[in-house]
């Protein structure tokens, strides 16, 4: 209850809570895109010769390819060149400790609650920041150094674990599978990468707070996530983003890797600024997530909780090679205002007695557009493999639009495929009820959207999921009455 | 004595059209008034006036609810001052379970009298005892509110709401139409445990029987927006006997 409560006071007047940018001396390069801007990025990074070369290869053939039509979205086209694809914050030579941080940076971290505090330590998360392109800081390293875990930037990984990241990098999501994907491996800036070591359990959330802060710069993060024979890891992106005029880019990539018995679960807080009421600035988020389950009876799980954003673009995937692996999708996805998001999964099932569960939860509100985009593939080699998806959807007044493109591809009749799908709304009659009996609209609203969302949000790790309820309330403010 | 609800001269109607002539009301604590009347007469629409429904405008008379100006009152506001109105159609929330639901607005309700949210084992405790009193299985607190109820399930429930709410007036519009024999019972019996000297209960229905078991103190005869006619519990038998044309031919002479 005292959550709910205060849920409910967050909501009472407050805009995007979020929105202010922070002042730190910024390194840029000037806007535009070229094999130069590429092999800048990758020298000021000091990368090895075969990475310049690998984002070389992105580059020219994502010349060759062009951007993607197919989502349900519309918004005015994007000019590649005329973006900035490099900003880092001028960095003084070797952050000891918390005292060295920009005091401005620090401020920030405080003013989005960002747990690099003590406190937040102490409750277990390890906290990895990225502002713009280059990672600031990097806690709780020792406790996992201790285990073999690495959890650091992969700038960082690509000096001190090189073998590894050449191992991986792009197997799960190759350079050339998407627009987006190419552009990304060119010019990613940094991002996460984790190595949990055969039979180990990480034993805290392995949390990533990425922030765009300046202005006209897109933001390119690469993740890359490997879970070793019989490991286990849980990893939490969340997001903010300040109020800007402009729309900005953003383009990750994310790649997770679990080999036999591995479980990886990955959740996604995702808040990014929307745009305003009338539809201006805002985040593109074109990502292109995706895991693959290796190994037998591995686990991957994505939980994603998408507020954000003016437009999303987004299928966390999941390829399940191994026999009786196990891929997840459980995703609630709000839309307001004049927000459009095209989300959903794919679930690729090539091993035997493969299984996949897809529970998406899209929220409408506004005249906003949210479409569910799934595809189930089963492969003539996949015996046995089953399927349940749900997909339901809640509009919130008469002026926004829901819409669900299932897609099933079954080659082995051995399959078991369940596809069940709802539509209610939240109209006059439910509110007015709520209202009879004490509750107001804004609460009934929130009400009823955590109990709708409920399945997906138990799915989090709980300090999240009390987060998480915040932004649903918060991001369906003054969307009804 | 300063009476729970007065009514005067209230008109109201939507849009062009106007459904309540001038209604004139006065219930004071402690008592059961009934409203009876044919179908399309006005009771449903009088019953969500007071309930403050958006729909229905408000054209002219005025509404006091324990002194205060209903009126002016938002539907929330008017809930927490006490005012409880069992609907003739509950409607379902998915994904909302009863208990969650009435948690949130006994804590709304309280909060208003400026009292702590209950612990959750007193609010538990609460729920059990009130269930009891229309004989409801504990598993549908767990249940999404009125999903998959049956027609007098979602009755009881609204009694078991008023029973956790404890509102000083209550309407219930016609919460005894669909019910067979025993939960017409359950729920008179829940509506009578209910009554005290300082609340209020206006019953809106179309049969007499459920009058036998919720005796009134006044019956008015509601017909085409007007309160045609008031007399005490044998008014209703008469209408069980001689339907309600007789009221209809003299009101139109009156008219
Ligand atoms: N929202 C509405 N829109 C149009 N007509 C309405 C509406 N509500 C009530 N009415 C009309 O007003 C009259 C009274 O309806 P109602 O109050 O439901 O009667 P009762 O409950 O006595 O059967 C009927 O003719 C009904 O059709
Ligand atoms: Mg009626």
């Amino acid at each position: 209850m005292n959550s709910e409560q205060s849920i409910l006071d967050d909501v009472v007047g407050s805009e995007y809570k979020y929105g202010f940018t922070t002042d730190i001396e910024q390194e840029l390069l000037p806007k535009g895109l070229s094999e130069d801007v590429v092999r800048f990025i990758s020298a000021k990074k000091e990368e090895p010769e075969w990475m310049l070369e690998w984002r070389l290869k992105a580059f020219r053939h994502w010349q060759s390819m062009k951007e993607p039509t197919w989502p349900n979205v519309s918004y005015p086209k994007i000019d590649f060149q005329d973006i900035i694809y490099w900003a880092a914050p001028k960095k003084k030579e070797g952050l000891a400790s918390l005292d060295e941080v920009d005091p401005e940076l620090l401020a920030t971290f405080a003013k989005l609650g960002i747990p690099l505090e003590e406190q937040k330590m102490l409750a277990g998360v390890a906290v990895d920041v990225v502002l713009d392109s280059v990672s600031v800081k990097t806690t709780f390293q020792d406790k996992l150094k201790e285990l073999g875990i690495i959890f650091c930037p992969i700038s960082e990984a690509l000096r001190d674990h090189p073998e590894l990241v050449r191992q991986y990098i792009g197997t799960v999501v190759p350079p050339s599978d998407n627009f987006y994907s190419a552009l990304n491996s060119a010019v990613f800036s940094d991002g996460s990468f984790v190595y949990i070591p055969k039979g180990v359990r990480c034993p805290i959330e392995l949390s990533t707070y990425f922030r765009i802060n300046a202005r006209n710069t897109g933001q390119f993060e690469r993740t890359l996530i490997i879970a070793d024979e019989g490991s286990y890891v849980s990893y939490l992106e969340g997001c903010t983003a300040p109020q800007r005029d402009e729309n900005q880019l953003h383009a990750a990539v994310v790649e997770l890797v679990a080999h036999t018995r591995a479980e990886i679960k990955y959740s996604t807080v995702q808040n990014w600024f929307p745009g305003d009421k009338q539809g201006n600035g805002g985040i593109y988020n074109f990502v292109t997530k995706r895991g693959i389950c290796e190994g037998a009876h591995s686990k991957i799980s994505w939980t994603q909780v998408e507020t954000g954003s003016a437009i999303t673009w987004k299928y966390p995937s999941v390829v399940l090679k191994g026999d009786y692996s196990i891929g997840e999708f459980y995703s609630v996805a709000v839309t307001n205002n004049m927000q459009q998001a095209d989300t959903g999964t794919k679930m690729l099932h090539v091993g035997k007695h493969t299984r996949s569960r897809i529970v998406s939860k899209g929220i409408s509100a506004g005249t906003s557009q949210n479409s569910y985009r799934g595809l189930v593939k089963v492969l003539k080699v996949s015996e046995g493999a089953r399927n349940f998806s749900q997909c339901d959807s809640l509009l919130i007044g008469d002026a926004c639009g829901a819409h669900t493109f299932p897609y099933l591809e079954i080659a082995n009749a051995s399959a078991t495929v369940e596809h069940e799908a709802t539509t209610s709304k939240i109209g006059e009659d439910i509110l007015f009820y709520c209202n009879q009996r004490g509750i107001d609209t804004e609460a009934a609203v929130a009400l009823i959207v955590n109990g709708y969302a409920r399945e997906v949000l138990n799915q989090l790790p709980m300090e999240f999921a009390v987060e998480a309820q915040k932004l649903l309330a918060i991001s369906l403010e003054g969307s009804v009455g | 004595m300063t009476p729970i609800l007065s009514i005067q001269q209230l008109t109201a109607g939507i849009e062009d059209r106007e459904i309540l002539k001038g209604i004139d009301l006065v219930v004071n604590p402690g008592e059961v008034h009934a409203i009876m009347g044919p179908n399309g007469s006005g009771k449903s629409t009088l019953a969500s006036v007071l309930a403050g429904r958006e729909d229905y405008a408000v054209s002219g008379g005025s509404v006091t609810f324990m002194g205060k100006d209903l009126l002016d009152m938002s539907p929330e506001e008017r809930a927490r001052e006490g005012m409880f109105l069992a609907f003739q159609y509950p409607i379902e929330i998915p994904g909302v379970s009863t208990a969650n639901f009435l948690k949130t607005a006994v804590s709304e309700l309280r909060k208003h009298r400026g009292l702590d949210p209950l612990e959750p084992a007193q609010f538990l405790a609460l729920m059990r005892e009130k269930m009891k009193l229309v004989e409801m299985d504990s598993s549908f607190l767990n249940r999404s509110l009125n999903q998959g109820f049956s027609g007098g399930e979602k009755k009881r429930n609204e009694i078991f709401q008023m029973a956790m709410l404890e509102p000083t007036l209550s309407v219930l519009d016609e919460t005894d139409s669909g019910l067979d024999i025993d939960a017409l019972r359950i729920v008179a019996g829940g509506v009578n445990a209910l009554r005290s000297s300082n609340n209020a209960t206006v019953v809106i229905t179309h049969y007499q029987r459920l009058l036998d078991y919720i005796v009134p103190d006044v019956v008015h005869v509601l017909w085409n927006g007007r309160i045609v006619r008031s007399g005490d519990a044998s008014l209703a038998l008469e209408l069980e006997k001689r339907g309600y044309d007789w009221i209809k031919n003299e009101a139109s002479v009156e008219a």
